[in-house]
């Protein structure tokens, strides 16, 4: 055999057992969440607030966590979209390919893409003191919208840069100012916004250390934003914290749960786009 | 060497109605200025002079003087890289996004000079459509590529925009084809199609110029050939500047010939004496070249 065709055979395999060592992780949690979660998964769980005892094995649910994850994750999405597409903009219809601002940015960006999510919780904690608020619904989504917009305009970015020139050029050819071409702009990378959204949604609604000192943890759902909000993710880690092997798998059960939400944003996430990019060119 | 050449479309309104210049008495002259205006075949004026172009200190475009006939068809020919684009892209200033870009001297649209810094930007680019290499529909249905222009110039009325819809479509001789999926995706049309969209898109902010770069060269034979009919066509209402990748095309429909060589304007005139009788030996060693 020429050794062309044994490249070929030997990088084939090394791919293909790459493939499948990543599938076996995922069906590996997957099934371990699914043993253990979904026989302690019941109505009562999805659809009530704990009960006095409830991290003792008592009853009632995590519908303070559902609920109050699904407030940070929508809050931070909606804030952290309003945020980053105007910076998106900004560096690539405003500013020129070799500008040093863009890149000192985008560089910036980077960074703060690494920095893990405690530090946001640390760094937003002081601004809440500072500004003398409690651990609350309003201070976890503050800092879960720090926490994503780096994501939002990192992926929105990725393919901002790929606006054709040809494309602005035609709608300035038309009389519009830099500003009007947003139009354009948003629909040529709708399906950017859609794939960062979803990147952020699961970032975010995943988050337990950004949200610890931030938005505390309660038993009960806020009805305001100055009231403390639980998170799926610290109601996962306070159940497992428990001695007792059936709160545990309530852990479990709260897992799966998040993983579901995930599930259903990200098809919805796909459905909008789809809607909104089948004009891209 | 000779070429057989002639211009069946030489005769333009514009010429038609020059007796409008020789001795009338004021009133009439006005009354027919008004009758002009209603046929839209207002002078449109363009004049270059002493324009020089710097990208990043290379001397881009040289002393270039030129003035564009009203109503005609202007080719602008010569080898690539000699700043025909670069020129085309002056007249409505999309250069200005260029890095490193100088210019010197002025461009004369109208009345207005287009490097007055008096001048809005966007009003200059309103007035000149423009037609680019590869056809650029923007990313919405086809019936919003040609809206999208006349909604931001301040045209918010349903009716109103349907009628400039229909109206260009048809210009371009699209409607037929379009009009039961004007709610489609631009980007569904063949790639002709496209470029007839272009150009209608263009054409419902009602410019007064129509810049092309070498607007047929991604085409098939046949959909370039219409585009070209619609040039001829639409020479009665606009003054077409293009610039052209193939001395053919130049000679089948150009009335006025700019050829330019290495940034520098060598000759400017009518078709025919450019074509079949050149001033420079330069344009005549260049039309030989292509034609030998
Ligand atoms: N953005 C730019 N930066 C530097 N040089 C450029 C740029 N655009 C064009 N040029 C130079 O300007 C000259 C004319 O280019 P162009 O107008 O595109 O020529 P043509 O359209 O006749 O082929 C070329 O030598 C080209 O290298
Ligand atoms: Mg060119």
């Amino acid at each position: 055999m020429r050794l062309k065709f044994i490249e070929e055979k030997i990088a084939k395999g090394l791919m293909v057992v790459a493939s499948l060592a990543v599938f076996a992780f995922v069906v590996n949690i997957i099934y371990t969440i699914f043993r253990r979660g979904f026989p302690a998964l019941n109505w009562e769980m999805i659809s009530q607030i704990p009960a006095g005892g409830y991290y003792n094995g008592g009853g009632g649910g995590i519908l303070n966590a559902i609920i109050g994850s699904l407030y940070i994750v929508l809050g931070s999405t909606f804030l952290g979209l309003l945020i980053s597409i105007p910076v998106v903009f900004y560096l690539n219809v405003y500013l020129k390919k070799d500008s040093k601002l863009a890149y000192v940015a985008r560089l910036a960006f980077d960074v703060l893409f690494g920095i893990p999510s405690i530090v946001y919780g640390a760094f937003a904690f002081t601004i809440m003191i500072y500004l003398g608020m409690h651990t609350s619904l309003g201070g976890g989504i503050l800092v879960i919208t720090l926490l994503v917009i780096p994501i939002f305009i990192r992926s929105m970015d990725e393919v901002a840069q790929q606006l054709p020139k040809d494309l602005l050029d035609s709608t300035y050819a038309l009389g519009a100012t830099k500003l009007e071409t947003i139009k354009v702009v948003l629909r040529q990378i709708a399906p950017g916004i859609a794939t960062a959204t979803l990147l952020s949604v699961g970032r975010a609604i995943g988050d337990a250390a950004g949200v610890m000192f931030t938005a505390g943890f309660t038993d009960s759902i806020p009805t305001s934003l100055g009231q403390p909000a639980a998170t799926l993710p610290l109601s996962v880690f306070f159940q497992l914290s428990s001695p007792n092997a059936d709160v545990q798998d309530r852990a479990y059960s709260a897992a799966l749960i998040l993983i579901f939400i995930v599930l259903v944003i990200s098809i919805l996430g796909r459905l909008i786009t789809n809607h909104f990019s089948k004009h891209k060119i | 060497m000779k070429f057989l050449y002639r211009n069946p479309t030489r005769a333009s309104w514009a010429e038609d109605y020059s007796f409008l210049n020789n001795d009338l008495d004021k009133s009439a002259k006005e009354k027919l200025e008004k009758d002009k205006e209603g046929l839209r075949i207002k002078k449109s004026y363009l004049k270059v002079s002493d324009l020089n172009i710097y990208i990043h200190k290379a001397h881009i475009l040289k002393n270039v003087n030129i003035e564009i006939p009203d109503k005609k068809i202007t080719c602008i020919i010569g080898p690539s890289g000699c700043g025909k684009s670069t020129l085309l892209k002056t007249f409505n200033r999309l250069i200005d996004d260029t890095e490193g870009i100088k210019y010197e001297g002025s461009i004369l649209v109208d009345d207005t000079d287009i490097f007055d810094k008096k001048t809005e930007i966007t009003d200059i680019r309103k007035k000149m459509g423009l037609l680019s290499q590869r056809p650029c529909p923007l990313p919405m249905s086809i019936y919003d590529n040609i809206a999208f222009g006349c909604k931001m110039h301040g045209e918010r009325n349903r009716k109103k925009l349907n009628e400039i819809v229909e109206e260009q479509l048809k210009a371009v001789g699209l409607w037929e084809e379009v009009k039961n999926r004007l709610h489609a995706p631009a980007s569904k049309l063949s790639i002709g199609q496209q470029q007839r969209l272009c150009l209608a898109r263009g054409l419902a902010v009602e410019p007064e110029f129509i810049l092309a770069d070498e607007a047929t060269s991604a085409l098939d034979p046949i959909s370039s050939k219409h585009i070209e009919e619609l040039f001829v066509k639409l020479k009665q209402d606009y003054t077409i500047i293009l610039v052209t990748h193939t001395l053919r095309q130049a000679l089948r429909i150009a009335d006025h010939v700019i050829f330019m060589y290495l940034g520098e304007v060598i000759e400017a005139g009518p078709a025919d004496e450019v074509f079949n009788n050149p001033k420079q030996e330069l344009t005549r060693k260049y039309l030989e070249g292509a034609f030998s």
